[in-house]
C-alpha cells in the first residue's frame, strides 16, 4: 500500500479528532506507518474541525494531507469546504443525516451513511455517530483491518462505553456493505 | 571590644564595607531580629535557606552564613516555593521589600498566600524604593515626597497585611522596627507555622524617605513609629478618623490549614493507591 | 503502575512523548501555565508526575512557573516547564537568572504562529532567536529541535542530560506540528541518564564556582547539603561573593559563554544524507525538515544530486557542520524555515562567499509543502 491520505471533517464536538486517533491506532496495530494531525479553531464546541491520518507501508515524511484519498464529512459546512481536496478517483463518505447537498464533483465515489440516525435511533446515543462513520470507512476503504479497528476503538473510547462504540462500529460497517 | 552576637551568622566575604546599608537603616535591625528568632528556636544553620530579591532588603540573604538564594526582584516567593517543594525539610525565610512584594511581585504574593506554601515571608516596608534612589512604591502614603513624586504622591497605598490575609496566609502580623521583641516572637511563630506566614515590618529609610519627608534620621524615624503605632486591639475600639496616619500593629491572622507541599504529597499517596491508567 | 519508563510502542502526541521523555530522564517537578499548543504537556504531567513521586504545579503565569522550576533545581531536583512563544517572552528574566546561577532546567517551547497572540493553534519557528538571545547580556543555552513525537521523547531525555552536564537552561524547540501530531513512539527498556556533578570536597574546602581544570562547569551542591551555597543573580567570584570588578565579570561571563560554545562539537547532533555528491544541499530543522527530506528524496528519484542536512541541535550553532559543507562549494544551500529567515543568517555568516545560501521563508501557520521545496530545487539546479 502506498501513501493513503484520509481527512475527517465536521464541527467541534462531533468527535472528529478522536476518529482520527482511532484510525491511526488501528493502522499501528496493523503494523503500518501512520501520522495523525488535527486542525481546529479556538472553539471547543462548534466551529470547523478536521483530523487527518496518513497511512503508508513506508516511513511518512510530510505529515499532512495534500490531496485526500478519502474524505469523511459530518457537516455541510465541512463538506463544502473540503470537497475540492479529494483526489481524482477518491472516496467521499458523508453523514447523510447532517448533509443534504453534495456539491458536483466528477470522478469521486460518494457514499452516504445515515450515521446520526443510526447512532441516535438505533443505538440511542447520537454521540457515537463518528464511530458509525469509522465503521463505514473500514468497510469501504480497506486501509485498516476490521480487527485492528475494533481493538483501537476499545483502547480509545472512555471506559464503560466500549460496548456501544463497538456496536456503532459494526453498524457503520454493515451499513456500508449494503 | 565585645563582638556583636549576630556576627557568627554573618557572611564576611565582601571587600570594603562589611555591608551596604546606610547608617540608621532599619534593614540590618530586621536582619538581627531574624537571627535572634533562629537562635532562640535553636535551628540548624545548614537546614535554613534565606531567600531575597533585588533591592536593599533583597540583599539581606546575601549576608546569611548558610545557604542563600538571592533571586529576582519581586520573585523570591516563587523560587522559595520551588525549593520548599523539592526539600520540605528546609526552613525557608524570604525577606522582601515593599516595592517587590506589592509592586512587581504582587502576583507571587497573591498566589503563594492562596496556595498556603510553608514559607516565612518578611516584608520590610520603608515606603519607597531605596536602592534606586528613593522612588515611590505601592505603599508610599498619599501626599508623601519621593524622587518620582516630587509634587506630592497622588496614589493610594496598599495595606499589605489585609492583602496577605485576604489571599489566604495562615499567619499575618505587622510590627515596626521599634517593636523588636514582638517582631522576634512573630518571626519565631512564623517559622514554626506550617503554612504561609506574612510579617510586615514598618522600617526606616532615613537616607531617602526620612530625608525627603523631613522626618529625620533613623532614631527620629523610629520615634515616629513609636508615636504613630497603635495595637490592633486598641485600634478596633478607636474611631476611624483617629486611625488616620497610624500604623496598626499586632497579629491579624493565626489559623491552621493544609499546607501546599503536604497537599501535593497527598496526591502522590493517592495515586499510589489507585490503579493507574496510562 | 508507577514506572518511570513506559517501555513499549505507543501512539503519542509529540507533547505526550515529551512528558514521557522527561519522566524517564528523572524529572521530578514541573510547573507550567496553560498555553496552546503546549498545554497537553501540563495535562499529562498533572497526573503522571505524581505516579513517580514527583510534583506538578500549575503556575499562576510563566514567571511563577519558571521561578518554581529553578527553585526546585537548586534544591537538587530535575525540573521542567513548557510553554509557547508568548510564554517565553515572559520567562526571559528567569532564563537569564538560570544562566547566571548555572541552574539546570528544561524549557519546552512548542512554537506557535506570532507575533503577539498570533494564531495560537498554528505552527511557526519564530522563537529561534528569542530562546538564544532573549534575556539580557551574554550567556549560553542549548536548544534542540525535534521533528517527530519519537524525537520529542528522545531529545527530552537528551535535553535533561545536556542541562545537567553543562548547567544551562536547555530548550526543546518544538513547534505546533510536532507537538500535536500523533505517531508511533517506541520507548526502550532503559535510557541513559546523566546526573549533575556533585562536589568532591567537603564544605570547608569547597568553592562554589571554582571549576576543575578540564571543564568550565563547576559542581553543584543542593541547598540543605551543608555547603552553604551562595546562589545569586549578581556577578560573582569563585566563592560566590558579589562583585562589580571587571576581571570578575570577564571571568564569569567568559565561562558562562564558553562552557557551551567551546563544547559545540560534543553537543551537536545532526542528520544528513547524500552529502557526498551533492551539488545542492537542502538544510532544515524541526517539522520543516520532514518536507525538506521528502523533497530531497523526490529529487534523488529524478536523478538530481541533492543532499540533505538536518540540524537537531540549533544552539549552540554548529559552525563546523556548515563550514564542512561550505568547503565543498556546493552550488547552493537551500534553507526553508517557518519564519522570515532567521537561522539562515547564521548559515550565511559561516558559509560566506563560498556558496549561495537561499532562504525559503514561510511566515508561519502553514508548513512548507514538499512540492514547494522540490520546485525550488528544480529552479536552482536548472
Amino acid at each position: 500500500m502506498s501513501r493513503i491520505e484520509v481527512r475527517l471533517t465536521g464541527f467541534g464536538g462531533q468527535g472528529v479528532v478522536l476518529s482520527g486517533i482511532i484510525l491511526a491506532r488501528a493502522a499501528m496495530y496493523d503494523k503500518k506507518e501512520m501520522v495523525q494531525t488535527q486542525s481546529y479553531g479556538p472553539e471547543a464546541r462548534g466551529g470547523a474541525c478536521r483530523s487527518e491520518v496518513v497511512i503508508s507501508e513506508e516511513a511518512i515524511l510530510y505529515p499532512l494531507v495534500e490531496e485526500a484519498d478519502i474524505l469523511v464529512a459530518m457537516s455541510q459546512e465541512a463538506l463544502d469546504k473540503h470537497i475540492d481536496s479529494i483526489k481524482k478517483g477518491g472516496t467521499l463518505i458523508i453523514d447523510s443525516d447532517t448533509i443534504s447537498r453534495v456539491p458536483e464533483k466528477i470522478g469521486i465515489k460518494v457514499n452516504k451513511v445515515p450515521a446520526t440516525s443510526i447512532a441516535s435511533e438505533k443505538l440511542g446515543k447520537g454521540i457515537v455517530a463518528n464511530i458509525v462513520m469509522l465503521g463505514a470507512l473500514t468497510n469501504l476503504a480497506d486501509i485498516v483491518s476490521k480487527e485492528a479497528m475494533e481493538k483501537a476503538v476499545k483502547e480509545s473510547v472512555p471506559q464503560g462505553t466500549e460496548a456501544i462504540n463497538l456496536k456503532a462500529l459494526e453498524e457503520g460497517y454493515l451499513c456500508a456493505q449494503k | 571590644m565585645k563582638k556583636h552576637p549576630a556576627l557568627k551568622y554573618f557572611r564576611f566575604d565582601r571587600p570594603g564595607n562589611p555591608h551596604l546599608w546606610c547608617p540608621g537603616c532599619g534593614i540590618p535591625q530586621i536582619w538581627y531580629y531574624t537571627i535572634k528568632a533562629i537562635e532562640e528556636l535553636k535551628l540548624d544553620i545548614d537546614k535554613i535557606l534565606w531567600v531575597g530579591g533585588s533591592g536593599c532588603t533583597g540583599r539581606m540573604c546575601t549576608y546569611w552564613i548558610g545557604d542563600y538564594f538571592h533571586t529576582l526582584h519581586g520573585r523570591p516567593l516563587g523560587f522559595a516555593t520551588g525549593v520548599k517543594l523539592a526539600n520540605p525539610e528546609l526552613t525557608v525565610i524570604c525577606h522582601m521589600g515593599d516595592g517587590e512584594v506589592a509592586g512587581i511581585g504582587g502576583n507571587h504574593l497573591i498566589q503563594t498566600a492562596r496556595r498556603n506554601v510553608d514559607l516565612t515571608a518578611i516584608v520590610v516596608n520603608n515606603f519607597n524604593y531605596g536602592m534606586t534612589g528613593g522612588q515611590f512604591s505601592p505603599t508610599t502614603p498619599r501626599g508623601a515626597f519621593t524622587m518620582t513624586s516630587q509634587l506630592g504622591h497622588i496614589e493610594y497605598p496598599f495595606d499589605l497585611c489585609k492583602l496577605a490575609a485576604t489571599c489566604g496566609a495562615t499567619y499575618v502580623a505587622r510590627w515596626t522596627t521599634f517593636h523588636s521583641r514582638a517582631l522576634i516572637n512573630s518571626i519565631k511563630k512564623g517559622i514554626q507555622k506550617k503554612g504561609l506566614s506574612f510579617i510586615e515590618v514598618i522600617s526606616q529609610c532615613p537616607t531617602q524617605y526620612g530625608r525627603r519627608n523631613k522626618i529625620g534620621n533613623g532614631m527620629q524615624m523610629m520615634k515616629w513609629f513609636k508615636r504613630s503605632s497603635i495595637r490592633k486591639e486598641k485600634a478596633e475600639k478607636t474611631p476611624k478618623e483617629e486611625l488616620k496616619d497610624k500604623f496598626i500593629v499586632g497579629e491579624f491572622v493565626d489559623i491552621e490549614k493544609a499546607e501546599f507541599g503536604a497537599s501535593l504529597r497527598g496526591l502522590i499517596k493517592k495515586r499510589r493507591k489507585e490503579s493507574v491508567k496510562n | 503502575m508507577n514506572k518511570r519508563i513506559l517501555s513499549g510502542t505507543h501512539l503519542f502526541q509529540g507533547d505526550e512523548a515529551c512528558v514521557e521523555g522527561a519522566i524517564a530522564a528523572g524529572c521530578n517537578l514541573f510547573a507550567g501555565y496553560p498555553i496552546t499548543p503546549a498545554t497537553e504537556i501540563s495535562e499529562r504531567l498533572s497526573w503522571r508526575l505524581f505516579d513517580v513521586g514527583g510534583i506538578f504545579v500549575q503556575g499562576a503565569d510563566e514567571l511563577d512557573s519558571l521561578t518554581i522550576v529553578i527553585g526546585a533545581a537548586c534544591a537538587g531536583w530535575k525540573s521542567m516547564t513548557a510553554t509557547s512563544g508568548n510564554g517565553i517572552c515572559l520567562m526571559q528574566e528567569c532564563i537569564g537568572y538560570a544562566a547566571i546561577t548555572e541552574t539546570p532546567c528544561i524549557i519546552v517551547d512548542v512554537q506557535r504562529a506570532g507575533p503577539g497572540t498570533g494564531a495560537a493553534t498554528k505552527t511557526m519557528q519564530g522563537d529561534v532567536y528569542q530562546v538564544r538571545y532573549g534575556s539580557n547580556a551574554d550567556y549560553s543555552i542549548i536548544a534542540l529541535a525535534p521533528e517527530s513525537p519519537q524525537e520529542m521523547f528522545d531529545l527530552t531525555v537528551e535535553a535533561f542530560n545536556l542541562s545537567e552536564t553543562y548547567r544551562v537552561p536547555t530548550f526543546i524547540l518544538a513547534d505546533e506540528i510536532v507537538g500535536h501530531m500523533r505517531e508511533k513512539v517506541v520507548i526502550p527498556e532503559k535510557v541513559k541518564i546523566i546526573q549533575r556533578k556533585r562536589a568532591k570536597f567537603p564544605p570547608q574546602e569547597f568553592l562554589p564556582f571554582k571549576v576543575e581544570s578540564d571543564t568550565d562547569v563547576p559542581p553543584m551542591p543542593a541547598f540543605g547539603e551543608g555547603y552553604r551555597m551562595p546562589v545569586s543573580g549578581l556577578t560573582h567570584t569563585e566563592t560566590g561573593s558579589p562583585s562589580t570588578d571587571y576581571e570578575v565579570q570577564k571571568r564569569m561571563v567568559s565561562r558562562l559563554w564558553n562552557k557551551v560554545e567551546k563544547n559545540v562539537e560534543k553537543i551537536t547532533k545532526i542528520e544528513s544524507a547524500y552529502l557526498e555528491d551533492a551539488q545542492v544541499i537542502v538544510l532544515a530543522y524541526g517539522s520543516v525538515a520532514r518536507s525538506a527530506k521528502s523533497a530531497v528524496l523526490e529529487a534523488r528519484r529524478q536523478g538530481l544530486k541533492i543532499g540533505y542536512l538536518r540540524l537537531i541541535t540549533i544552539w549552540p550553532f554548529p559552525d563546523k557542520v556548515i563550514e564542512n559543507i561550505a568547503k565543498r562549494k556546493p552550488k547552493a544551500i537551500i534553507f526553508p524555515e517557518m519564519n522570515m529567515g532567521k537561522m539562515v543568517r547564521e548559515v550565511k555568516r559561516v558559509a560566506g562567499e563560498r556558496t549561495k545560501v537561499i532562504s525559503f521563508p514561510k511566515p508561519g501557520v502553514e508548513l512548507h509543502k514538499p512540492k514547494e521545496i522540490y520546485n525550488l530545487i528544480r529552479r536552482v539546479t536548472n
